[in-house]
């Protein structure tokens, strides 16, 4: 029991770093209705920023802070040069050109860094609980504490606020938004820069685990696009949930199927699980089923 | 003084023009209306006065020329526009839908005043407050997009075909609602109409579009009057 417990919270805390990047992932869906697979990348890239500055002397919360800053900025301004002048087009343009910025981005990041593993210092110091044989570290806790504020605030800005409910009008239904007054690019510009901003954490939070280098999210982003497929592409909590069962099944598959699917195998389990919902629920667990009556 | 002035307007989409040098305008308080065949340009003219589509022309909105501001630009003016059909947020709740119609809007308590005096005259909304716009009927959700409008506060309200696929009672009563609206609040309203029968009723001015071009304006009454008018709009015989 205790060794299946462990096994939870392992997964768990693998599975708050899908929940985070699949957070960006529905921020940017519910802004511009695309599915930005160059968010594992941009994540990549903040990480590769944040350590840098911390190599040139910022204190590593203050270096993921900054860059979450200026991945604000950036993440805007991609929207803005990169996605808007073909945001009219059918969905694969824009599926091509998420890709094309994948490419961009992990090829600039190793230009710029290389592709010798990094050591990406622990924003929480090693710290461990045991709690019932259960041992708890300070960095799984601290980030799962992070995942829930993030949702949290998230949750309040969409649906408690003036700026989240235009948010949510422009996607909506973009052309009544404009006609309400509603500045729909800004709206979408936004989007795209509170993702980046998710994203910059998601990077940060993953990297110390990960270690750093230009295919460090590769995984994450499988793992991270099934969470939001299987919550529902616009729902933030359904990212979360869903990041922490993929991460949950995961773990435990390869804890109890090791002799029968192997380490290399594992990553089928969870993604199996995510096929079985979509034929039950297509819109995902938690995802709005697009409601029109005639 | 007019409060919206519309001069020699050209518009169209991409190198197929609609609108041939329309020139009509409408007085502060009045209802007017748009009178004309389907690919007339009646809508053309709605979306051409928002900033929807390339223009060429005058157009003046309380004395100041606002050709080729984009549509938010408009709204925060106080032209607010119901598109004909889906004028609604169908992810959101009636009562966000009500509440982003307000968006450009400081002072909650008038907005909140607003959507009291609009649950009023459209009860149907006050019941469904709180499920998403989506899951209602089509002339509840003409109600909603009306009522979006209306939160604006606009001077100017732009109405393209409210009744398009509504049943006839539905119909009358939201025209009825439009004039009790434009009692109380006097809003400014232009309406573009295929049921012109019914338009004619509650407007003071019309204007008859044919081919991008307007060929008669003046009140309605004496539009209604007209034998050419009630031969091709109102499907009805000479007046004799």
């Amino acid at each position: 029991m205790t060794y299946f417990l462990q096994q939870v919270v392992d997964g768990v805390s693998t599975g708050v770093i899908y929940a985070l990047l699949g957070l960006a992932m529905v921020l940017i869906f519910r802004a511009t209705g695309i599915i930005n697979f160059a968010q594992g990348e941009l994540a990549t890239i903040a990480a590769f920023f944040a350590w840098q500055l911390n190599l040139w002397g910022l204190p590593i919360w203050l270096a993921i802070a900054a860059t979450a800053v200026i991945g604000f900025g950036a993440g805007a301004a991609i929207e803005r040069v990169v996605i808007r002048p073909v945001a009219n087009k059918d969905h694969f343009t824009l599926i091509m050109v998420t890709l094309g910025l994948f490419m961009i981005t992990n090829a600039v990041t190793g230009l710029v860094w290389g592709y010798t593993i990094q050591a990406f210092p622990d924003p929480f110091p090693v710290a461990a609980w045991t709690v019932h044989g259960v041992s708890l570290s300070l960095a799984s806790v601290g980030t799962i504490v992070i995942v829930c504020v993030v949702g949290f605030l998230l949750y309040q800005l969409f649906h408690r606020t003036r700026l989240g409910l235009g948010m949510r009008a422009a996607i909506s239904n973009p052309e009544s938004a404009r006609l309400s007054g509603i500045d729909v690019g800004r709206m979408q510009m936004i989007g795209w820069g509170l993702a980046a901003m998710v994203g910059t954490l998601a990077g940060a939070l993953a990297a110390p685990k990960l270690f750093l280098e230009p295919n460090m999210m590769l995984g994450v982003l499988t793992y991270a696009f099934a969470a939001v497929i299987v919550g529902g592409l616009d729902s933030p909590l359904g990212a979360v949930v869903g990041g922490l069962a993929i991460g949950v099944t995961e773990n435990l598959a390869g804890a109890y199927l090791y002799d029968f699917v192997g380490n290399d195998l594992k990553i089928a389990v969870p993604l199996a699980l995510v096929f079985g919902i979509l034929l039950v629920r297509p819109q995902g667990l938690f995802g709005r089923r697009a409601v029109a009556r005639a | 003084m007019s409060l919206l002035e519309v001069t020699d307007l050209m518009a169209g989409y991409g190198p197929a023009k609609v609108l041939h040098g329309m020139t009509f305008a409408v007085d502060e308080g009045e209802i007017a209306t748009i009178l004309g065949a389907n690919g007339a340009g009646k809508t053309t003219t709605l979306r051409a006065i928002c900033g929807m589509v390339a223009t060429s022309g005058g157009i003046r909105f309380d004395g100041r020329s606002v050709r080729g501001l984009a549509p938010a630009r408009m709204a925060r003016l106080g032209v607010a526009h119901v598109p004909q059909g889906r004028g609604t947020f169908a992810g959101l709740t009636v009562r966000e839908n009500l509440l982003a119609g307000a968006y450009t809007r400081r002072d909650r308590a008038g907005v909140a005043a607003d959507i009291d005096r609009i649950s009023q005259w459209f009860p149907r909304l006050a019941e469904r407050r709180d499920q998403p716009a989506g899951s209602l009927s089509g002339g509840e959700q003409q109600m909603l997009a009306v009522s979006r409008a209306l939160l604006l506060r606009p001077r100017l309200l732009l109405l393209d075909e409210p009744s398009l696929g509504l049943a006839p009672l539905v119909t009358q009563s939201l025209f009825g609602t439009l004039t009790d609206i434009h009692n109380q609040m006097g809003t400014t309203m232009l309406i573009v109409e295929q049921n012109a029968g019914l338009a004619l009723r509650i407007a003071h001015r019309a204007f008859v579009l044919e081919a991008g071009r307007i060929v008669r304006a003046g009140d309605a009454a004496s539009v209604a009057a007209d034998d050419s008018v009630r031969r091709a709009y109102l499907g009805l015989g000479d007046s004799r």
